[in-house]
């Protein structure tokens, strides 16, 4: 399945990255992933959280251009070769890869938010292939510590 | 009033509209007459047009077709502040029964006066062109100019209460409010400056509200800043709202110089009041019908403050074609460019208008901009601000990166300058609720 994730226009400035993260946390928003990109004059935060429409409401709110967009979550076993393998599997398909982050799950597993150029045909191959893809409510558990 | 009961049918005939279909050559004949109580006013009671005339050897005698206006000497509006307060008055004090001042953005402010009968005019002229943008009695009008000094506020609210509109005196500023007052009042009709009522229509979003669906308001009275054909179309769209241009300034009478009827191809402009001519800005030489240049004023009626041949300093031309609406007073072409907003970069004369036009073009709705100029070791630098929308936003760098390469192309097209364009985060340029503030030249400040 599709997850949404959050992207927000960071202007090059002093604060705005720690203006953006205090709106989160003042919302109790919590998150699994995130990456920062640098185009030099202006950046741009990716994350992935559980709850992305008030995400969006809330950093929206705090004056900051939000967009959202499909991406996948791959659950890949963490060890060498892992993602090899996949990559391996769709290059057949002539899929693109446009960015990718990751992160480790306390199952031991890692997952690599990944964007495609064509997020169905991604989601069908990979599907095809026996991937596992995190639903969003799989998202829900993976912030916090287990008790 | 059951007199007035005419004023509710839509399309039928207004008698304050007449004036604006009086055959042309009556017009002439009443502008010439006009003409020559004016300069005599002028000449007799006002030394600095006394002097300037008679440097040139002209007196109000020689004044006998509309021609000879052609003759008589400029002013402009270093004249206003050379003589503030009142030395371009042309009646004793107890005569003047309302002043007006320009905010002084660039300068000293200057003074205007109104005797009893030019308050008259005013309101007439105001309520010719309520009605020729189509506003009835039966509207409920919120009037979001500026209410004090500024011309626009009691000049609105005046022609208003004339035409028996509701109105509501919400004057300027505090938008949450606007938005509230347009939806409760159930307003129909708005008047203001056209970059305040785009700040209105983001905050009206961010507060959900959609204007088709939540409020009434079917069009809209918009002047006192220069505005292009674009951003027309940006209201419209984003509002569904008919938005009309009205034409003045305080130095003539303020807002009701001319106005726009319902075909909204440049304001007519009230010629029984306000005798009309284009110049080539250089030689100063009269310039045809449709031929571009500066616009100029003579007032026909006005007695505190006789103006004659002002430089208006609104880029412009006389529309040559009849307007199919069928009033014989001649219309303009819409106003987007002051030479006093020009600015000069590397030797190229701008108009923050053309960097609008080519905003415009990339992104089809209008992004909120400032031009700033500064000085590096002695060079000359712009660049445009342009503040990033949701809208505008891709989950790209790349796409961002080629936003912003897009933009400033198409600033070179129009320019033809190669200038820096930065993204900046949404509502970091500051808004204006009077007129809106497009240029910050820090060229002074650090050479």
């Amino acid at each position: 399945m599709k997850i949404r994730q959050i992207s927000v226009f960071l202007e090059n400035q002093h604060g705005r990255l720690s203006a953006l993260c205090r709106s989160l946390a003042g919302a109790g928003i919590d998150l699994c992933a995130l990456t920062l990109s640098d185009a030099g004059e202006f950046g741009l935060l990716r994350f992935i959280t559980a709850e992305p429409d008030r995400a969006k409401r809330v950093v929206e709110a705090a004056g900051f251009a939000v967009t959202s967009s499909d991406v996948l979550a791959l659950c890949l076993p963490n060890r060498p070769g892992g993602l090899s393998a996949v990559l391996t599997e769709l290059e057949p398909h002539g899929l693109s890869v446009e960015y990718m982050y990751a992160y480790a799950r306390r199952t031991g597993d890692a997952v690599m938010i990944t964007c495609f150029d064509d997020v169905d045909r991604a989601m069908a191959a990979l599907e095809a292939a026996g991937v596992t893809l995190l639903k969003p409510a799989d998202l829900s558990a993976e912030g916090r510590p287990s008790v | 009033m059951i007199s007035r009961l005419w004023n509710d049918l839509e399309g039928t005939f207004f008698p304050e509209s007449a004036l604006d279909f009086m055959p042309v050559e009556r017009l002439r004949e009443v502008q010439l007459q006009r003409l020559k109580t004016v300069v005599s006013l002028a000449y007799e009671r006002v030394a600095l047009f006394r002097e300037r005339m008679d440097a040139r050897g002209i007196k109000p005698a020689g004044i006998r077709s509309l021609d000879d206006v052609h003759r008589l000497p400029f002013s402009m509006k270093s004249d206003l502040r050379d003589t503030y307060p009142y030395g371009l008055f042309a009646v004793p004090m107890a005569e003047v029964v309302r002043l007006h001042a320009s905010s002084g953005t660039t300068g000293k402010p200057i003074v205007v006066g109104y005797t009893a009968q030019d308050m008259e005019v005013w309101k007439q002229v105001i309520v010719r062109s309520l009605l020729s943008a189509g506003y009835t009695r039966s509207d409920i009008v919120q009037n979001m100019y500026g209410y004090g000094l500024f011309t626009g506020g009691l000049g609105l609210h005046a022609g208003l209460e004339a035409l028996e509109a509701t109105v509501v005196p919400a004057s300027g500023g505090n938008s949450e409010r606007q938005i509230m007052l347009m939806k409760d009042f159930g307003v129909t009709a708005i008047c203001g400056t056209p970059s305040y009522f785009v700040h209105l229509i983001e905050v009206a979003h961010d507060l959900g509200i959609d204007f088709r669906r939540d409020l009434k308001v079917k069009r809209g009275l918009f002047g006192a800043e220069p505005w292009s054909d674009g951003m027309r179309k940006y209201i419209e769209d984003a509002s569904g709202i008919k938005a009309y241009d009205i034409y003045g300034l305080s130095e003539i009478v303020g807002p009701g110089v001319g106005c726009e009827c319902e075909c909204r191809n440049g304001p007519h402009i009230f010629e029984d009041h306000f005798l009309v001519e284009i110049i080539d800005p250089e030689t100063l030489e009269p310039l045809p019908d449709g031929q571009e240049g500066e616009l100029v004023f003579t007032t026909l009626s006005k007695q505190a403050m006789p103006a004659i041949r002002y430089r208006t300093r609104d880029i412009t031309a006389i529309e040559p074609r009849p307007c199919p609406c069928g009033r014989t007073i001649r219309r303009i072409r819409r106003i987007c460019r002051r030479s006093d907003d020009m600015f000069i970069i590397h030797g190229v004369n701008v108009f923050p208008s053309q960097i609008e036009s080519a905003l415009l073009r990339t992104e089809a709705s209008l992004p909120h901009y400032l031009i700033v100029l500064t000085r590096r070791s002695g060079l000359d630098q712009m660049e445009v601000r342009v503040e990033i929308t949701g809208e505008m936003l891709r989950d790209r760098v790349g796409a961002m990166e080629q936003l912003q390469k897009r933009f400033a192309r198409s600033i070179e097209q129009v320019t033809g300058l190669h200038i820096a364009v930065t993204l900046v985060q949404p509502g970091s340029i500051a808004r204006s609720e009077g007129k809106a503030r497009r240029v910050l030249d820090q060229r002074d400040t650090n050479p």
